[in-house]
């Protein structure tokens, strides 16, 4: 589905990304885990076509397309979703405004038909309902005066309706409390299917407690420098991240940094 | 690339209003002296005492001087270019009908998307005309006339209605009020009348369609409406021009009664001709309009400004009687080379007048938006009260927006409250839009929207929609 060959990215001139490999086959769940700074938040933003994330070297392809090329709004409609980890404010305009814009735009893209608005409530209430929130906040502002947590639903919520192929969920668990972490792993665990695939981007073992990945990535200095099965994440848990990075090449040393 | 570089590069202009309508025109030549007022008033037949009360005004106004204190910046205009009266050929014999009206005039409001036989009319929506200087025909009068409302030309009300005209006529915008105010007295020539009877709710919401099409000239038009005690009537504006490298005056006055218990309703989606890129062209919109409010009346402005190369002007209203209420909603865009000075003015005469205003500032390109209101709580206004909330909103990095607020508060026991925003669309709210498979442009007519959306709500549910695809076709390019 995702094979992201030797990717190099800048960011404002500096280099964040210095040749970055994965492979993600449809159905599969990775993790990519690393100290903060090590280029995490880079990789998802490049991926989702972000400005002012350059990327400067290497391939990305996705299901068979050269990524790098589309528009943002293209990856997107391709079926490519990006959880925010600080998702904005629209005042104004409602989720439901805004939700069924998305959906609109996904589904004429990819040429399905259109719901019709009994048929878009309906659904919309029943992805509400999965994430715990009142179906009232359909009517609210995009994000607007909502809590952390109910952010994070939020962005959960959009993911059940546009039931993308890639979800690519950069931090969803940072600040949540133990419910708000079971509704997200809950929304993820439902979406889990043969041909859907997940990067769980995250700092913490927590979220991977309740979504069991199939493969672990340690990223360091923009580049990923160690990968296993789910156990790595109980090890990182336990030992941290320096005993990975002291065994890496110097020039990839971010601890000088 | 940045967000604003792509936005400079995609901002360009399309007004879909501005072709040319190819009538036979009669037209003064430029100038203005007292022959030419003396002109105006003989087309129109009309009585003795607006002559007089044109030429008093011609005699002020020469004697005033431009106001200077307005955020705009324009080159001096030259009166003596600008010719004062316009009229198609075939309106010289004053149609009575529709299938009198010469047919390429009809033809002009059909491209505008206002069909004018009453059979095809929104349900309930009568209009009045105005081609440059004259009113080309009024709808739905009979029907109308059944419950007692007149609606008609200003011309015409001046001729079959004196005793109101002589009455109301300048008494909420006094002929020296100010400069374009005094010029408007001595020049106007046609716009729109209503009265509405004691106690009516007028059965159809009321509009006036007004055109500039012919080169060189200015329109001056004027709109008086008077509701009597415990009537309701709601109105509606609109206004385009065509495509021109030359600058245009529009210089207009409108008048609102409100009687004891009576209500208005004035809405204007204005969309003048606003000048190229460049800021070549458009019109200069100087326009004065005032309501006076009686006892427990209620006047209510509501705005959608996405025209003009210039806007200058503060729909206000004077809280006479007790227990009166004003509110004023705008929305105000500008891009390209744009500028907009609008706002508006409460003055609080009577005890227990309330007003809120509400006023949204658009500015993308170089445009320059400014808010200017005054709320003026005077001495014996005791427990008046005022909420004012002015935001403004920024696409891009070389706009501008302003916000002059005066406060004037006399009496103790007022409650004035002024909250005020400044935000941009931001390129996070773009990306996420982006990200949700929303492209640019849509995401930020959406979001435009939303910020929009508390005035948007005050506005006649058709117009609602018609202001929120106005905005739309105004941003189209605004960001790439």
């Amino acid at each position: 589905m995702l094979n992201v060959k030797n990717l190099k990215a800048k960011i404002d001139g500096k280099e964040i990304l210095k040749g970055l490999n994965i492979e993600v086959k449809p159905g599969e769940v990775h993790a990519i885990m690393g100290p903060n700074g090590s280029g995490k938040s880079t990789l998802s933003n490049v991926l989702a076509g972000r400005d002012n994330y350059d990327a400067t070297d290497g391939t990305v392809m996705f299901e068979g397309k050269d990524l790098l090329t589309l528009l943002p709004e293209d990856r997107a409609r391709e079926g490519i979703f990006l959880a925010f980890q600080y998702p904005v404010e629209i005042p104004g305009v409602s989720n439901l405004e805004f939700l069924k814009t998305s959906l609109e735009c996904l589904h004429t893209y990819q040429k399905k038909p259109l719901l019709s608005a009994v048929e878009f409530m309906k659904l919309a209430r029943e992805k509400c309902r999965l994430v715990d929130l009142d179906t009232g906040f359909l009517k609210r502002g995009v994000n607007e005066g909502f809590s952390g947590g109910e952010k994070k639903r939020n962005e959960i919520m959009q993911m059940l309706m546009l039931e993308p192929k890639l979800c690519l969920l950069d931090e969803t668990d940072s600040g949540l409390d133990i419910d708000a972490l079971k509704v997200v792993a809950d929304g993820i665990n439902q979406l889990r299917s043969p041909d859907r695939s997940f990067i769980l981007i995250t700092h913490y073992q927590r979220l991977l407690d309740y979504v069991q990945p199939d493969f672990v990535h340690v990223l360091a200095d923009g580049k990923i420098i160690k990968s296993g099965g789910s156990e790595l994440a109980l090890e990182l848990e336990e030992k941290g991240y320096s005993w990975l990075e002291s065994g890496t090449e110097q020039s990839a040393n971010p601890l000088k940094v | 690339m940045s967000e604003s570089n792509v936005i400079d590069e995609r901002i360009n202009s399309s007004y879909d209003a501005g072709f040319i309508t190819d009538v036979e025109m009669q037209t003064f030549d430029p100038g203005l002296n007292e022959n030419v007022i003396r002109k105006i008033s003989a087309k129109k037949n009309e009585p003795e005492y607006m002559l007089e009360w044109r030429l008093k005004a011609y005699k002020q106004w020469l004697e005033m001087e431009r106001p200077e204190w307005a955020q705009v910046n324009y080159p001096e205009i030259d009166f003596e270019a600008i010719a004062y009266y316009s009229s198609p050929k075939s309106q010289d014999d004053a149609p009575k009908s529709l299938a009198e009206v010469d047919p390429e005039l009809l033809r002009t409001y059909e491209k505008l998307g206002i069909p004018l036989h009453e059979q095809e009319m929104l349900a309930g929506v009568a209009v009045d005309i105005v081609f440059d200087s004259v009113s080309i025909i009024t709808t739905f009068k009979e029907k109308l006339a059944e419950s007692g409302v007149i609606f008609c030309s200003l011309s015409e009300a001046i001729i079959e209605h004196p005793e109101l005209i002589k009455k109301y006529l300048g008494s909420v915008v006094p002929v020296k009020d100010n400069y374009y105010a005094a010029l408007n007295c001595s020049v106007f020539s046609d716009g729109s009348f209503v009265y509405i009877p004691k106690g009516v709710r007028c059965p159809m919401e009321l509009s006036t369609y007004f055109r500039i099409n012919e080169m060189n000239t200015g329109q001056f038009e004027r709109t008086l409406i008077i509701a009597d005690e415990g009537s309701y009537v709601s109105y509606l504006e609109g206004c385009t021009a065509p495509s021109r490298d030359e600058n245009q005056l529009h210089g207009a006055v409108v008048e609102l009664v409100a009687l004891e218990g009576a209500q208005i309703k004035y809405s204007t989606v204005q969309n003048w001709y606003p000048g190229d890129e460049n800021g070549k062209g458009g019109i200069y919109n100087f326009v004065t309009k005032r309501g006076i409010c009686h006892t427990n009346a209620k006047i209510s402005w509501t705005q959608v400004e996405t025209g003009s190369a210039i806007t200058w002007k503060y729909p206000s209203v004077i809280l006479m009687g007790d227990n009166s209420v004003g509110e004023f909603y705008s929305v105000a865009l500008t891009r390209n080379a744009q500028q907009a000075d609008t706002g508006t003015k409460m003055i609080h005469l009577g005890r227990n007048t309330r007003s809120t205003i509400i006023s949204k500032g658009i500015s993308a390109g170089k445009g320059s938006n400014t808010y200017r209101g005054l709320v003026n709580i005077s001495p014996k206004a005791e427990g008046a009260r005022n909420f004012t909330q002015c935001d403004s909103l920024l696409i891009g990095d070389k706009c501008a927006a302003h916000t002059f607020p005066y406060i004037v508060s006399k009496n103790p026991s007022a409650i004035v409250e002024h909250e005020a925003t400044t935000s941009k669309v931001s390129e996070d709210q773009l990306f996420l839009c982006q990200q949700r498979g929303i492209d640019p442009e849509k995401a930020v007519s959406m979001i435009v929207n939303g910020f929009c959306k508390s005035v948007f709500k005050e506005l006649p549910m058709e117009f609602a929609v018609e202001a929120g695809k106005l905005l739309e076709i105004s941003l189209e390019g605004a960001v790439g």
